[in-house]
């Protein structure tokens, strides 16, 4: 991460920030734009979330990290709070190593 | 600062700060995975004030510690931040000011401050409201990556704590409030398969990009509805699943990044 790309997200993201503060009398937001917005930050998200989860780099990253955020994510989605769930993940993930399980 | 804070009902106020409390936790772990995955301590600590979007800061972190370049970290980052281009839309009146507040004000356009802020009935207390969570969530956030980076300077192997588990993780439980929409399910998806494929294959952090084909999957079947309804209803779905997602949070100390 060089100071140019921090930069680079720092300035993007701003520009997406003021747009609409700026804009907002004279420009319209298609409503096309603000789906596929929203549905892109999903899609993100979710690619970023199971890849991170499987990955490091080009390998497969082990059984004990995935099966940390399997955990965490059941209990998302059973209404967990956020603490509990990276909890979860994180205290599975150590045990199973501990475990020797890679 | 003190008078908006007044302004607002008790109960408000109790779910700002709630939120900020859960942020505060998400920016502990920020600060902390960046240097403990080798990053040097600057760039959590420059990031978290000039980027202030916890999503894209944990996106940027996550192509950059498998492996990827900046430019796919950079591309993440934004893809993920052009959400916030409908929400300064959404709140511009709330922003009529001089341009230094403006200018200033723009900067702590979040989730959680736009959902705050549409929540409320008058100009008055949407401003109030804005601007109370959006400052805190600012104070907060810096302070947690400060507190996350010395606190990862103590830990020696992050991967026997299991923290690397910690990142998808955070990203997951951002991402399941908005996949309620079935569309949005279903596009998810089918990215997260694309990209799970891709990386065997593909320089890391480009996986995640090649996921947006996944768009395709909710673009299909509707797009010859009525786009305009359609569009609206999504950004209020949107931020209604993030304010949904707010209230789940205040049952217990839950957050997701701002």
């Amino acid at each position: 991460m060089t100071a140019l790309a921090i930069l680079l997200l720092a300035g993007g993201t701003y520009a997406f920030r003021v747009c609409g503060p700026v804009l907002h009398r004279r420009v319209v937001l298609p409503a096309r734009v603000r789906w596929a917005a929203s549905v892109s930050a999903s899609v993100l998200l979710c690619a970023l979330a199971a890849t991170s989860a499987v990955s490091t780099g080009h390998a497969f990253a082990g059984w004990a990290r995935p099966a940390g955020v399997l955990v965490g994510g059941v209990l998302a989605v059973r209404g967990a709070p956020f603490l509990v769930t990276v909890v979860a993940a994180v205290v599975t993930t150590a045990v199973l190593r501990l475990l020797g399980v890679p | 600062m003190r008078s908006f804070w007044r302004t607002l009902d008790r109960r408000l106020r109790r779910d700002i700060a709630f939120v900020a409390l859960a942020d505060g936790v998400v920016g502990v772990s920020f600060g902390a995975i960046a240097v403990s995955g080798r990053l040097p301590a600057w760039v959590p600590l420059v990031m978290s004030p000039t980027v202030f979007a916890g999503g894209a800061q944990f996106a940027a972190l996550a192509v950059v510690l498998g492996g990827g370049g900046s430019a796919a970290a950079v591309a993440a980052g934004l893809v993920l931040n052009a959400r916030l281009l409908p929400y300064g839309f959404a709140i511009a009146d709330v922003l009529e000011a001089r341009w230094p507040a403006k200018l200033l004000g723009t900067q702590v356009i979040t989730d959680e401050s736009v959902a705050f802020a549409l929540s409320q009935p008058d100009p008055a207390r949407r401003r109030a409201a804005f601007l109370c969570c959006g400052g805190l969530l600012f104070v907060v956030w810096n302070v947690a990556t400060l507190l996350g980076v010395l606190a990862g300077r103590a830990i020696g192997n992050p991967d026997a704590l299991g923290l690397d588990a910690a990142s998808p993780m955070v990203l997951l439980a951002l991402v399941l409030p908005t996949l309620r929409d079935p569309r949005a399910r279903r596009a998810a998806l089918l990215g997260a398969v694309i990209a799970v494929g891709c990386t065997p294959f593909l320089p890391a952090g480009l996986p995640v990009l090649v996921a947006l084909c996944g768009l395709a999957a909710a673009a299909g079947p509707r797009a010859h509805g009525r786009p305009g309804a359609e569009g609206q209803a999504g950004a209020q779905r949107q931020v209604g699943a993030q304010r949904q997602a707010g209230a789940q949070r205040q049952a217990g100390v839950k957050g997701r990044a701002g």
